[in-house]
């Protein structure tokens, strides 16, 4: 009986992890194809996947780090400071989104003056 | 083609494939500060101005904004003199010798102050200090002076203030690169702090937007900038002046208009 307990507690914790791998990847797949329709400028588009990457996976720091700066690129400052502050509360170490927040913070000194 | 080169090839092209960074170019859109909806001109009136004589403020601030204006703003820019504010602020008892009884907001006959303030308009602004500049200030509260005014251009956004612009000299530690040789006799640069004399000038203006229709102050705008030079290098007043102003315009044009900022960010997967 204990055993097969045990066997269940294992397969539940291998699902899950299947499940958030599933998720993951899921969402790794919508943040390449927003790259990739960012760089031909459909950054309408490029937007509405990187909400889905977070939608999959809210723990995905380099989805919220695109997503602010496709806000940033739309002139929604205030949703790119949220974006860009997610990101950077995920990953705090992140050097690439520390210099995109950086650059951020610069334009939306300029507009807050 | 070698073994190794081919795995180096097929190295290389494995990086490029994971590569997950990816630079864009963006340029991020600035809404106007200011709602000029119900604008169809501006007139650039003139600025009270002080400081030095080298630089016309007035009349080199007022050409510079019309003609920015004409290429980065929808309103149609107005023709017009440009006003001797000083003159005409020291007219309604404006500036250091005004008697302390408050502005008076009626009526004014704009056109005969003009006449009159280019009569007297001596060197009033040359050596003025900042705080001098200020007592002339009271002429922006004159709601009917601003009032007539715009009555006789339609009502239009009018753009005013002042603007200070005068040498200074600051003198202190400065690091600059010294090259030095090494042994081998290669060049390499070293940064050394050295004490120096340094010569310049301050900009200080403050932009006044009046509505042409009331006479009354929508939005004010203040700056401060400052270019400092070695002593021994001579830059003339006018090009330090323009590359002062260069460090703000984006600022003031972004009251009026959409400006963007471009910039570079990394996509990351």
């Amino acid at each position: 009986m204990r055993g097969i307990i045990l066997s269940a507690l294992a397969l539940m914790v291998v699902s899950g992890a299947t499940l958030r791998a599933d998720e993951r990847s899921d969402a790794r797949d919508q943040v390449d194809f927003g790259i990739e329709v960012a760089q031909r400028g459909l950054w309408k588009e490029a937007i509405y996947r990187w909400e889905r990457a977070i939608e999959l996976d809210p723990t995905y720091a380099e989805a919220w780090n695109n997503l602010a700066i496709g806000f940033e690129r739309a002139g929604r400052l205030g949703e790119a400071l949220e974006a860009y502050e997610n990101a950077l509360d995920l990953e705090p170490n992140n050097l690439t989104i520390e210099q995109n927040y950086d650059l951020f913070l610069e334009v939306n000194d300029r507009v807050s003056q | 083609m070698s073994a190794n080169n081919l795995v180096s090839i097929g190295f290389v092209a494995l990086l490029v494939s994971c590569s997950s960074i990816y630079d864009v170019t963006i340029e991020t859109p600035i809404t106007p500060k200011l709602d000029i909806s119900k604008f169809q001109r501006v007139l650039i009136a003139g600025f009270v101005s002080g400081g030095t004589d080298d630089v016309d403020a007035n009349q080199e601030t007022a050409r510079l904004l019309r003609s920015q204006l004409r290429r980065n703003s929808d309103l149609q820019v107005i023709d017009s003199d440009v006003l001797p504010l000083l003159g005409i602020a020291a007219d309604q008892g404006g500036g250091s010798k005004a008697d302390s009884t408050p502005q008076q907001n009626g009526p004014v006959d704009v056109g005969a102050r003009v006449t009159e303030a280019n009569d007297d308009l001596s060197d009033t602004s040359d050596r003025m200090t900042e705080e001098e500049l200020e007592t002339y200030e009271t002429i922006f509260a004159n709601i009917g002076f601003w009032r007539d005014l715009g009555e006789e251009y339609q009502e239009p956004l009018i753009l005013t203030g002042t603007v200070y612009f005068s040498p200074h000299s600051r003198s202190g530690m400065v690091t600059r690169e010294r090259e030095v040789y090494d042994s081998f006799g290669r060049r390499r640069t070293v940064p050394v702090r050295t004490y120096r004399d340094r010569r310049g000038f301050v900009l200080s203006p403050k932009f006044i937007f009046i509505d042409g229709a009331t006479g009354t102050t929508v939005y004010t705008e203040r700056h401060r900038e400052e270019i400092l030079y070695d002593v021994s290098q001579n830059t003339p007043a006018l090009s330090s002046y323009f590359e002062l102003m260069d460090r703000l315009l984006p600022s003031v044009l972004g009251a009026f208009s959409t400006q963007s900022v471009r910039g570079t960010r990394t996509l990351l997967r």
